[in-house]
C-alpha cells in the first residue's frame, strides 16, 4: 500500500525512506510495520517513559507491538533536541546531527516538530542513552516533555524580517537558557509553551499553541513614507486602497484624503494588515516591545482557548527588559504551580479562579485592553466598595420577617435579634461591622 | 559504569548567532522592506541595501540523512552553507546572488526533487504530526495523507494566486497536535473507549479518572482489583483517557472516521485570531491515498478561490458570505452535529434578528 505513496508530485517519504532502508535494516523494518498499520488501520506503538539520566523528558519512547516480527523496531525512541532560534542552521551543525542520527539511530530526522524540536527517530534503550550523550557532549541538549516547559519556539524576526518589534530569537534563546531546569525536570501541573512572534502576523502561531505567546507591537505611530504610499496609491489605484487598506482596518482608523494616507494611531491595534498590504510605505514605530497574553491551548479538556491579553505593552530591548520579563512568569508559574489542579493548564486555571483572580495572584493591576467589554452580570461582591454597614451600627432587621428559616445559626449569621432564641453570648467577639464586611465575613461579627 | 551514565548538563539552546547566514549577521534588526519576487522566492533589503534571496522549498518534514546531506550540499553550493526551516516544514535556502537564484531552484527540483514555492497567497505546506509513523495514539497516519493531499494541493503551492495564503493542518487523533488552520483534518472516534482492565491495573488510577472532561469514568473494583469504568452515556470519545492510560482504547479501526474544519487563524490581523468550526464529517479513514478528504479539500479550495476577495483568509470569507452560503457552495451537509453543544456553545450562536434570505 506504501507503494502507492511513491506516486504523484509532491516529494514522499516512502521513496525516501526505502533508499535509506538499503544501509539501516531499522528502517526497513519501521516500513514492514507501518504496510501492516496501513492495511490494518491500527497503530502498533505502545508508549512508554525512558528517561535521560538527570532529565526528566525530552524522550519519545515507543516499543513495537510486532516486536517478533520486527525486532529491529523493538525500541524505537525518539528524542527531542531544542533547536536553534529560528531554526537556522550552518550545514555543519546539520551534517553533525545526521552523523550522530547515523550511528546511533534509525538516520530519520524531523525537521522540525511541531513543538519546536529537531526530533530524532529510531534509537533502542541503550542508543538513545549514547546518542543523548554524543548530543550533550557537541553542546546540543534536550527538549522538554511531560509536565514541563516546551522547547520555545519563535519567528524569523530581526533575522530576516522588518516588521520585527523584538529579539525574537535573541529573547527564545535567553528564555531557554534561564528557565533550562523548568524545561528539563517536570514540575508543573502539566505543560506550560512559549512562543514569539515579532508581530501580529504571527508567524510563529503562538495565539493557537501556547500558554503565554509574546507579540510584538509598538507604542508611537506607525511609519509612514507618504512618497512610497503615493506610489502605492498611483501603482495600485485609490479604490484598491480603500477596499483593501482603509476598510479592512479593524478600527478603521486610516483615511484616504487627496491621495495621502492618514493614520489615526490613537486608534490603531497594531494589527499589521496595512503594514503587510503597503510593506514598502508602512513600518511599525520606534518605541517597539511586546503584547504579552496567557492562556492558550487546545480542545482538551474544558474546550478551545486562545490566549488573552495580560500585558498590552512591554519593552523587550534590554536584559533589565528580559529580567522583568522573567519575573513575570516566575510570579506566574508561582501562583499556578500552587493553586493549579493535576493536569490544568495555565488557561484552565483562570477560566476556573477567574482572571481577577489570577490578576491578584501574579500582582497585576487590571486594564481596560484585557478585555473586550466590560462584564455585563451584576453579580458581582464589590469587597473593597462595600461601606461599613450603618456606620458600624448593628444592622437592623429587614422589615420582612417571615423568611424561611434555616435554623439558628441562620439568624444568629443574620444577626436578627427578633428571632434569637436567646443568649448574647451566642454571639461571637465584637469588633468592627466594617471590617467584618471588607473581609468578606458577612455579619457575623455584627454584635 | 559511571563514566557512561549520563550528567545532565542543561546546555541550552544552540546559539543560533553561529548559524545565521552571514547577511542576516550583517543586517540583523536592520531589514527594511521585501519583495516576492516570483512564488517561492523572496528578496529582503537592508538599511544598507544589501539583497538576502529566500528560496522555499517544500519538504515532507520526514528526512533521511541522505536527504539531509543532498539539501546540505545544495546549501554549501549556493549559500555559503546557511540554511533555515520554517515553522510549517519548508526549507529556506538563503543567498546573495541574484544569478544563483535560478540554478538553486534546479538543484532543488531536480536533486532534492522538492517544489518552490509556499509563499505569499499560496497553499503552504501541511502542518502534521507523527501518525502510525511513530505515535502511540494515532487513529490515522500524518506523513502519508499529507503527501496524499499535497499531491492534491501541488499547483496551488508553487503559485500565490489565491486571494490570501491558506494554511492546512492534520491531526492523528482530537489532541490535535496539528492545531488550528485555514483547513484542519482531524480523526474523530465514534464509542466510548474499551477497557482492557489488565492494562489498566498498571496506571495511576486517579490520574486517569481525572483527565476525563465529562467525569465519565469512575474507580471501581472488578475481580478484586482496582481498576475504572466508563460511564458511557456521559462519554463523548474525546480520547484524553486514552492519552493518560492505554488500558482504554479508543481507536476503532472500522468505525474511526475523518473531520474536516474550516476557518482557524492565529494572527491578530484584521478581525484577530479565530477558531476552526465543523465542516464536514464521516469521511473514511481510508489509507494509502484518503481520497474522500482530498476530495473536501478540494472542495473547500476551489469554493474559497471562487468567493472570496482579496486578503481574505478562508475564515473570513465565510463570516462575510454566512455559513448557509458555505454549506451550499461546497455542498456539504449542516446537520445537528454542526451546532455545539459542549461548554462555551452559546458563544457560537447568532444573537440577533439578521439571517439571510
Ligand atoms: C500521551 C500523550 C501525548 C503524546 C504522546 C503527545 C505527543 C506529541 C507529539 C509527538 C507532538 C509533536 C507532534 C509532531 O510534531 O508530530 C505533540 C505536539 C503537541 N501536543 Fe501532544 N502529546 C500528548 C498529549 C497531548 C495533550 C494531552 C495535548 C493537549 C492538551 C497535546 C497537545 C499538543 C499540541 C497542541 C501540540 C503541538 C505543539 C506546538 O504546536 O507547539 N498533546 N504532542
Ligand atoms: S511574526 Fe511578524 S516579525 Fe515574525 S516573521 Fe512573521 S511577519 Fe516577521
Ligand atoms: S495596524 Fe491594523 S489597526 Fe493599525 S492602522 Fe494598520 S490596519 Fe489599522
Ligand atoms: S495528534 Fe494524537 S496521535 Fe497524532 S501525534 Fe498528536 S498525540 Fe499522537
Ligand atoms: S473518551 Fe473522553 S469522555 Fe470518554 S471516558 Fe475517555 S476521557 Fe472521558
Amino acid at each position: 500500500m506504501l507503494d502507492q505513496l511513491e506516486q504523484g508530485p509532491w516529494p514522499s517519504f516512502v521513496t525516501d525512506l526505502k533508499q535509506l532502508a538499503a544501509s539501516k535494516a531499522t528502517v526497513g523494518q519501521l516500513l514492514g510495520q507501518l504496510e501492516k498499520s496501513y492495511r490494518d488501520r491500527w497503530d502498533y506503538w505502545t508508549g512508554t517513559v525512558l528517561n535521560l539520566s538527570g532529565y526528566g523528558g525530552g524522550v519519545l519512547a515507543r516499543y513495537s507491538d510486532l516486536r517478533d516480527e520486527f525486532p529491529e523496531v523493538a525500541q524505537f525512541h525518539t528524542v527531542r533536541i531544542i533547536e536553534p532560534s529560528g531554526y537556522v542552521y550552518s550545514t555543519e551543525a546539520l551534517r553533525e546531527l545526521c552523523d550522530i542520527s547515523e550511528e546511533y539511530s534509525a538516520g530519520i530526522l524531523q525537521l522540525h516538530g511541531m513543538t519546536g524540536d529537531v526530533l530524532m527517530l529510531g534509537s533502542d534503550n541503550q542508543a538513545t542513552h549514547a546518542a543523548g550523550e554524543a548530543l550533550m557532549s557537541k553542546g546540543w541538549d534536550i527538549g522538554g516533555s511531560g509536565g514541563a516547559l516546551r522547547t520555545i519556539s519563535c519567528c524569523i524576526g530581526p533575522a530576516r524580517c522588518e516588521m520585527t518589534c523584538f529579539d525574537t530569537l535573541g529573547l527564545a534563546k535567553f528564555l531557554t537558557d534561564t528557565f533550562i531546569s523548568e524545561l528539563h525536570r517536570p514540575e508543573f501541573p502539566y505543560k506550560f509553551k512559549f512562543k514569539l512572534s515579532g508581530c501580529a502576523n504571527d508567524c510563529a502561531g503562538s495565539m493557537m499553541r501556547s500558554d503565554l505567546p509574546l507579540i510584538g507591537t509598538w507604542r508611537d505611530d506607525i511609519k509612514v513614507d507618504q512618497e512610497a504610499a503615493a506610489g502605492f496609491i498611483e501603482q495600485n489605484g485609490e479604490e484598491f486602497v480603500i477596499g483593501n487598506v482603509v476598510s479592512r482596518c479593524p478600527t478603521r482608523c486610516i483615511s484616504l484624503r487627496g491621495g495621502r494616507l492618514d493614520i489615526n494611531n490613537d486608534n490603531c491595534v497594531h494589527c499589521m494588515h496595512c503594514i503587510n498590504v503597503m510593506h514598502s510605505a508602512l513600518r511599525p514605530g520606534d518605541d517597539r516591545g511586546a503584547t504579552i497574553l496567557i492562556g492558550g491551548k487546545r480542545t482538551l479538556k474544558i474546550g478551545d482557548m486562545f490566549s488573552s491579553l495580560l500585558v498590552p505593552f512591554m519593552k523587550m530591548q534590554t536584559q533589565e527588559d528580559w529580567d522583568a520579563l522573567v519575573d513575570l512568569v516566575r510570579r506566574i508559574w508561582d501562583f499556578w504551580t500552587e493553586y493549579a489542579l493535576e493536569h490544568e493548564r495555565v488557561g484552565e486555571f483562570i477560566d476556573r479562579i477567574s482572571m481577577t483572580s489570577f490578576l491578584d495572584g501574579i500582582g497585576l493591576e487590571p486594564d481596560p485592553r484585557m478585555v473586550k467589554e466590560p462584564r455585563t452580570n451584576s453579580y458581582i461582591k464589590f469587597e473593597e466598595y462595600g461601606p461599613p454597614r450603618f456606620h458600624g451600627e448593628p444592622p437592623q432587621p429587614p422589615n420582612v420577617v417571615d423568611r424561611e428559616v434555616i435554623g439558628p445559626e441562620a439568624d444568629e449569621a443574620a444577626g436578627n435579634p427578633n428571632r434569637q432564641s436567646g443568649a448574647d453570648e451566642a454571639i461571637p467577639d465584637g469588633g468592627n461591622a466594617g471590617d467584618a464586611n471588607k473581609a468578606g465575613g458577612g455579619a457575623k461579627g455584627a454584635s | 559504569m559511571a563514566a557512561d551514565r549520563l550528567a545532565p548538563r542543561d546546555n541550552g539552546a544552540p546559539d543560533f548567532r553561529k548559524y545565521l547566514h552571514p547577511a542576516m549577521r550583517r543586517n540583523y534588526g536592520r531589514w527594511v522592506d521585501h519583495e516576492n519576487i516570483k512564488p517561492g522566492v523572496y528578496k529582503h533589503i537592508s538599511e544598507d541595501g544589501e539583497e538576502l534571496f529566500t528560496v522555499r522549498a517544500g519538504s515532507p518534514r520526514m528526512l533521511s540523512i541522505h536527504k539531509v546531506r543532498q539539501i546540505c550540499d545544495a546549501a554549501d553550493r549556493y549559500c555559503e552553507g546557511h540554511l533555515r526551516f520554517t515553522t510549517r516544514n519548508n526549507i529556506e535556502f538563503l543567498l546573495t546572488k541574484a544569478e544563483d537564484v535560478e540554478p538553486l531552484i534546479n538543484e532543488i527540483e531536480t536533486v532534492l526533487g522538492f517544489p518552490v514555492g509556499g509563499t505569499g497567497r499560496s497553499i503552504s505546506n501541511i502542518l502534521h504530526t507523527q501518525g502510525w509513523l511513530h505515535c502511540n495514539l494515532p487513529g490515522t497516519d500524518a506523513s502519508g495523507s499529507v503527501k496524499a493531499i499535497m499531491d492534491v494541493l501541488y499547483e496551488e503551492f508553487r503559485r500565490d494566486d489565491l486571494p490570501q495564503r491558506l494554511k492546512i493542518s492534520t491531526s492523528c487523533c482530537q489532541i490535535n497536535c496539528g492545531s488550528h488552520a485555514d483547513i484542519a483534518i482531524i480523526l474523530q472516534h465514534h464509542h466510548p473507549p474499551r477497557l482492557d482492565h489488565e492494562r489498566i491495573a498498571s496506571c495511576e488510577l486517579p490520574k486517569v479518572v481525572g483527565i476525563c472532561p465529562v467525569a465519565a469514568i469512575r474507580p471501581a473494583r472488578k475481580g478484586g482489583r482496582n481498576t475504572v469504568e466508563v460511564v458511557k452515556e456521559k462519554c463523548m470519545y474525546c480520547g484524553a483517557c486514552h492519552g493518560q492510560c492505554p488500558g482504554l482504547e479508543i481507536r476503532d479501526a472500522d468505525t474511526d472516521t475523518l473531520a474536516v474544519w474550516v476557518g482557524g487563524k492565529s494572527a491578530s490581523t484584521r478581525g484577530g485570531p479565530a477558531f476552526m468550526k465543523l465542516a464536514t464529517f464521516g469521511l473514511p479513514n481510508n489509507p494509502p491515498r484518503w481520497p474522500e478528504v482530498s476530495d473536501a479539500v478540494r472542495k473547500i479550495v476551489d469554493a474559497y478561490k471562487d468567493g472570496a476577495r482579496q486578503y481574505e483568509r478562508v475564515g473570513e470569507w465565510i463570516e462575510r458570505v454566512g455559513w448557509k452560503h458555505f454549506f451550499e457552495v461546497t455542498g456539504f451537509e449542516f446537520t445537528r452535529y454542526h451546532i455545539d453543544s459542549y461548554r462555551f456553545a452559546r458563544t457560537s450562536f447568532n444573537i440577533s434578528a439578521q439571517a439571510r434570505r
